[in-house]
């Protein structure tokens, strides 16, 4: 196994997996180093720009997202984790690619040049493009008999003008179902998380998120996989109802399932218990 | 409500004080901002069926293309409804005429900004102004001091404190943020003309 060839990227782990979900983050890096997959984090990485910059200010976004891009070196493709993160960025590089004026000025103000070939590509892209086989090698604790609602929430939904990258569909369901676990595909797994408005405005988000979880309950789930950390806090926060269903960060099943031995202290940290869902799988086993 | 003026000429928009090009209707002015045609909306409505947060919103996505295309420009900027979008895309996802109704949301915004209309969901505008003090002094988004920030500031601490606190004990909010090192960088690029900065 420690002979498996080492793939380098960079990666992007964006601000929600960088706090709110830093366990996971951690514990995510680790797993894909039993992988292969050598994930460096971006030197000084800041903020893709949110969808508070793209509602204030359309330069101030692309810059942002932009100076990322001039962090990354050349030759590795860049990594993100975060599916809203991995939309900014690869706006950011077609406009850049576009407007050739708006790159160099900001080359010149960083004095660093910006790549544009740069390959962005997301995680659940490098782990079926290079990792299907690798992780059925390593998995260290099977996932047999986990009911999940493989949540996509707004992953999946583009705007038109990046309708040729890559669909994301069915790719948790090939990676997770590599590691035993059963996909529920009856519940609402593209409906939208509520994003800010989580924030904002509960009452509007609260109904909506109660929804998908009667949607998971009915459909007899264990649990919501999310690949996207905000829609697993939100998920969590604002489910009001007597249904509880734990939801997972895509990455925490992961390190799960490669034998992450730390997986109690992240645990801890769910608004919504997730031990239930580990002691099926440890019955089962 | 006044009177729509639709498609006329020699109204001076903020559009042609800016740029000195006259006569583009609200439509045209904003296809050309948000790089998105939106006269091949033939209102089919798959939008206003399709968006999740539609019930919250005053007109329905495709009703503010409409407002758009009939150059009703104080309703349409001063509406909830752009503020009230997420940007999640599962319209323009299944609109088949792939119009990008994100992007038109996006400009309307802008403009609303810009030409300083009433905003149609103050507390949305104030959090995204929140989330852009963290970002401006930290480069990256500490999320206990915008939630501190912005509750603060629509005195609406009670509502959502027993979620605040619960997200505090399981250590969801980090005490200290996380920072970029040559945040210079990052406050450099916050200079929008329309903004006072932090
Ligand atoms: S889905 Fe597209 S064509 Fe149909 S009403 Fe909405 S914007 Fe217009
Ligand atoms: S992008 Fe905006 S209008 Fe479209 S479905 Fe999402 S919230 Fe609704």
């Amino acid at each position: 196994m420690n002979d498996v060839r080492q793939l380098d990227f960079s990666y992007f782990p964006g601000c929600s997996l960088a706090t709110t979900a830093a366990e996971s983050n951690r514990s995510m890096m680790q797993a894909a180093r039993i992988l292969g997959l050598n994930l460096i984090e971006l030197e000084d990485w800041n903020c893709c720009g949110s969808s508070s910059a793209q509602t204030m200010c359309k330069n101030l976004s692309l810059a942002m997202a932009a100076r990322n891009l001039s962090l990354a070196p050349a030759g590795r493709p860049l990594v993100a984790m975060c599916p809203r993160c991995l939309h900014y960025l690869r706006s950011a590089q077609e406009c850049l690619k576009a407007e050739v004026e708006t790159r160099e000025a900001l080359e010149e103000k960083w004095r660093r040049p910006i790549t544009t070939d740069l390959e962005i590509i997301h995680f659940m892209e490098v782990l079926a493009r290079y990792g299907l086989d690798r992780l059925q090698a390593n998995a260290r604790r099977s996932l047999k008999g986990m009911r999940y609602v493989p949540y996509y929430g707004c992953t999946l939904f583009r705007p038109p003008r990046l309708a040729k990258e890559k669909y994301f569909q069915g790719e948790m369901e090939n990676i997770l179902g590599a590691l035993g676990a059963e996909a529920v595909p009856d519940a609402l797994s593209y409906r939208c998380c509520g994003s800010f408005l989580s924030a904002t405005d509960p009452e509007i988000v609260t109904p909506l998120v109660q929804e998908i979880i009667a949607s998971a309950a009915a459909a007899k789930a264990d649990c919501l996989v999310t690949a996207c950390a905000m829609c697993q806090l939100n998920l969590e926060m604002r489910n009001t109802s007597k249904a509880k269903i734990p939801i997972f960060h895509f990455s925490e099943i992961l390190a799960l399932a490669l034998g992450a031995e730390d997986y109690e202290e992240w645990f801890i940290r769910h608004l919504v218990d997730p031990r239930p869902v580990i002691r099926k799988l440890s019955r089962a086993a | 409500m006044s009177i729509a003026q639709p498609l006329r000429h020699d109204v001076v928009t903020p559009y042609l004080e800016k740029t000195g090009k006259p006569g583009l209707s609200l439509a045209a002015e904003v296809k050309e901002q948000s790089g998105t045609d939106l006269f091949r909306c033939y209102q089919c409505r798959s939008c206003g069926n399709g968006c999740p947060f539609v019930q919250a919103m005053d007109y329905t996505p495709n009703q503010v293309l409409r407002l758009v295309q009939f150059g009703m420009r104080r309703e349409v900027l001063s509406c909830k409804t752009i503020w009230i979008c997420v940007g999640c895309h599962t319209c323009s996802s299944q609109c088949p005429m792939s119009i990008d109704i994100a992007s038109v949301m996006d400009t309307l915004r802008l403009m609303a900004v810009e030409e300083g209309v009433a905003i149609g969901k103050p507390n949305i505008i104030d959090f995204h102004e929140e989330v852009l003090r963290s970002l401006e002094k930290y480069g990256r988004a500490h999320k206990l001091g915008i939630m501190l920030g912005y509750k603060r500031q629509t005195g609406r601490w009670l509502k959502d404190l027993d979620v605040g606190l619960k997200m505090l004990a399981k250590r969801k909010l980090d005490l200290i943020p996380s920072r970029v090192r040559d945040v210079k960088e990052i406050t450099e690029l916050f200079q929008c003309y329309w903004r006072e900065s932090a």
